[in-house]
C-alpha cells in the first residue's frame, strides 16, 4: 500500500482532478501531439513563445492520473520560464521517474512528487508522455509523438 | 446434434470443482505482490494446466521429430500424433471433415490467410467487406488492407448502446456488393455474444460467405461450426488453455479447395520444377514450412483436458461467475459495467469514476490481481462507446467466487485512493 501512496500522492491526485492550464491555446506558436498506444492516452501540448520565454502553455487530452498530473504540473513549471528549462527539467524528471537520479532534481519543484513512479516501471511512459510532446513542439516536429 | 451455442445459464450442468481444477494449473499457486495471484486476464491468454505442459515436455523428450517426411518410425509416430490433433479439433468444433482444419499460428494468421487468399481472389473495385463495431483490430486491419489493395470498401455493422449488434442493422449493412462478412463470435472487449447463426443465415441468403472470429468464444462456448453454418471459423490455442504459437482456421472444404495457397514453400507442394509447381490437397496446401509441431501436440492436450471437464460445465460456471462479478462490482459506488448485452461470455469491462483504467490496473496489481486496462485492441469500439479505455476482468474455468470478491475489494481500494471526484 505504501508504494501506492507514494505513487498517488495528494498533489498528483489534485492535479488529476483539477488539471491546470488545460484547454486550447489560440495564440500558440508551437504545438505537438503525443500518444501512448499501450493505453490509448493522448495529449496535445501548445506553447506560445515570446523570444525564448514561454509566455503561455496549455495541454489537452485524456489520460490516466499519472499522465494528466504530469502534464498539468509540467505546464505550471514551464509557464513564464525560459524555454530552455524544458530540456534540463525533462532530463531530471526522466532520471527521477526511472529511479536513476544522476543530478539533483533542482529544477523540478513540486514535480519531485513523481519519484514514486520509479517503483512502477510500466507507468514511466505515462509520466513522460507530455514531456516528450512538449519537447517535440519546441523542436517543431511534424511527426506525432508516441511513447512506443 | 450438438448445440451451436449455449444459453447463458445451464442449470443442468454439474458445478465445477474449482478447487480441484486450480491444482491442475501450476502458476495459480504462485504469489503476486506478496498475495495469492488472482488471474483475471484469461481473455488475453489463459494459463496452462499441467497435462498441456507435460504433453509438450514429453513429446520433446520422447516423441519429437519433423513430420510428413521421415521414413523412420519416430517421424511416422510424430506425424500420427500431429494428425491426431487435427481430428481432435474437428470434434471440438464439430467440423464435418478433419481436412477442413488448417493449423496456423493463431486467430490473427487465420484471418490474414482468408484475407490474402479468398478475399484477394474475389474482391473487385467497389466491392464490400462487412465487419462490426465490436471487432478486435485483428478482424479489422487485414480486411482494411485488402480493401486498400483492391479498391474495396470496408463497411461496419453498428452496435447499440448495450454493446449488441442489432440484427436489423446488420442485415441492412449487407448489400449487393458485399463479398464477405467477418464477425466476432464473442467480443473480447465487452463479452457480447453475437447471434452468429442468424447472421450467417442472413448473409447466406445473399450468397455471402462468413468468417467468424472465435478467439474469445472457443474457451467459453460449446462450438458447432456445422450448426452455425459459418464458412470459416478462427481461434487461438493459447486462449483455450493450450500453448502460444498455434491456432486453427476451419474452412468449408469446398471453399478451401477453391482458394490459392497462402504462404508457399516446403510441405505445401506436390512437386516442384523451375517451370511449374503443383500444390498439395487441403489442408496441407495452407501449411507451408515446418509447423509448430509441439504447439499442436499441446493444443491436443488442451482440448483433451477441456473434454474431461465439459464445455457446458465450464460455460455454466463462468456465466455464474460473470453475473456475480457484474452484480458485486455494480454495487461499488462510482463503478459502471460497460456492455449490457443480453448474452455475454467470459468478459467484464468496467470503468471507475475518477480513476483511469490504467490506474485501476496498477492498484489492483499491487493487490495481486491481474486485469487488463486499455482499449483491448478495439479502438473503434472504444470510440463508439466514448471511452478512452476500460478495465477488463476476464474469467476462466479456474476462477472462483473468492477471487471475484478480491477483485471487488481491490476496486473499493481504488475508490479509497481516488476518493470521490469533486469535478
Amino acid at each position: 500500500m505504501s508504494e501506492l501512496m507514494d505513487l498517488y500522492q495528494e498533489v498528483i491526485l489534485d492535479h488529476t482532478r483539477r488539471p491546470r492550464n488545460f484547454g486550447s491555446l489560440d495564440s500558440a506558436t508551437h504545438r505537438a501531439e503525443g500518444d501512448n498506444p499501450l493505453c490509448g492516452d493522448k495529449v496535445s501540448v501548445a506553447l506560445e513563445l515570446d523570444g525564448d520565454v514561454v509566455r503561455d502553455i496549455r495541454f489537452q487530452g485524456k489520460g490516466c492520473a499519472i499522465s494528466t498530473a504530469s502534464a498539468s504540473m509540467m505546464t505550471e513549471l514551464l509557464k513564464g520560464q525560459k524555454a530552455a528549462l524544458l530540456a534540463t527539467a525533462f532530463r531530471q524528471f526522466q532520471d527521477l521517474v526511472t529511479g536513476q537520479a544522476i543530478e539533483p532534481p533542482d529544477d523540478l519543484g513540486k514535480l519531485v512528487a513523481f519519484a514514486g513512479v520509479a517503483a512502477f516501471p510500466v507507468r514511466v511512459k505515462c509520466a513522460t508522455l507530455a514531456w516528450h510532446t512538449a519537447k517535440a513542439a519546441l523542436e517543431n516536429s511534424q511527426q506525432p509523438i508516441t511513447t512506443e | 446434434m450438438r448445440r451451436a451455442t449455449l444459453p447463458s445459464v445451464q442449470p443442468a450442468a454439474p458445478p465445477l470443482d474449482v478447487d480441484r481444477l486450480r491444482r491442475d494449473f501450476p502458476i495459480l499457486s504462485s504469489r503476486a505482490a506478496g498475495k495469492p495471484l488472482v488471474y483475471l486476464d484469461s481473455a488475453a491468454s489463459t494459463q496452462k494446466p499441467a497435462p498441456v505442459i507435460e504433453a509438450m515436455n514429453a513429446f520433446y523428450r520422447e516423441g519429437y521429430s519433423n513430420i510428413h517426411r521421415g521414413l523412420y518410425a519416430l517421424s511416422l509416430e510424430a506425424t500420427e500424433a500431429y494428425e491426431e490433433v487435427r481430428g481432435k479439433v474437428q470434434r471440438f468444433i464439430n467440423a464435418r471433415e478433419s481436412r477442413e482444419v488448417v493449423f496456423v499460428r493463431g486467430t490473427t494468421e487465420a484471418i490474414n490467410l482468408v484475407a490474402g487468399t479468398l478475399a484477394r481472389q474475389r474482391l473487385e473495385s467497389g466491392d464490400e467487406i462487412l465487419v462490426s463495431t465490436l471487432e478486435h483490430h485483428s478482424n479489422i486491419v487485414p480486411w482494411q488492407r485488402i480493401c486498400e489493395e483492391k479498391g474495396g470498401v470496408l463497411r461496419v455493422a453498428p452496435i447499440d448502446d448495450k454493446g449488441e449488434v442489432r440484427l436489423e442493422a446488420f442485415e441492412q449493412a449487407l448489400g449487393p456488393r458485399t463479398r464477405l462478412v467477418a464477425i466476432a463470435h464473442v467480443s473480447n472487449a465487452l463479452g457480447t455474444v453475437n447471434p452468429v447463426a442468424e447472421m450467417v443465415r442472413m448473409a447466406h441468403r445473399r450468397g455471402i460467405p462468413v468468417l467468424v472470429d472465435g478467439a474469445q468464444a472457443a474457451p467459453h462456448l460449446q462450438l458447432d461450426v456445422q450448426a452455425l453454418d459459418c464458412d470459416f471459423y478462427a481461434f487461438s490455442g493459447h486462449k483455450v488453455y493450450g500453448p502460444t504459437g498455434v491456432g486453427v482456421l476451419y474452412g468449408k472444404a469446398s471453399l478451401l479447395e477453391a482458394m490459392p495457397p497462402y504462404q508457399s514453400g516446403g510441405e505445401m507442394i506436390r512437386s516442384v520444377s523451375f517451370e511449374r509447381t503443383s500444390y498439395k490437397e487441403i489442408p496441407y496446401r495452407f501449411e507451408a514450412g515446418t509447423p509448430d509441431i509441439v504447439g499442436v501436440i499441446g493444443l491436443g492436450a488442451a482440448l483433451d483436458y477441456l473434454g474431461t471437464i465439459g464445455l457446458e460445465c465450464i460455460a455454466a460456471h463462468e456465466s455464474e461467475l460473470l453475473s456475480h462479478a457484474a452484480e458485486a462490482l455494480a454495487s461499488v459506488p462510482g463503478v459502471r459495467v460497460v456492455g449490457q448485452a443480453g448474452r455475454k461470455a467470459g468478459v467484464l469491462s468496467f470503468v471507475v469514476e475518477g480513476a483511469h483504467p490504467h490506474d485501476v490496473g496498477t492498484i489492483l496489481d499491487r493487490e495481486g490481481i491481474a486485469i487488463r486496462g486499455g482499449h483491448h485492441c478495439a479502438q473503434p469500439l472504444m470510440e463508439r462507446l466514448g471511452l478512452p479505455a476500460t478495465a477488463r476482468a476476464s474469467f476462466g474455468l479456474y476462477n472462483s467466487h473468492a477471487e471475484v470478491d478480491r477483485l471487488v475489494d481491490g476496486v473499493r481500494k481504488v475508490r479509497e485512493i481516488f476518493g470521490s471526484c469533486p469535478s
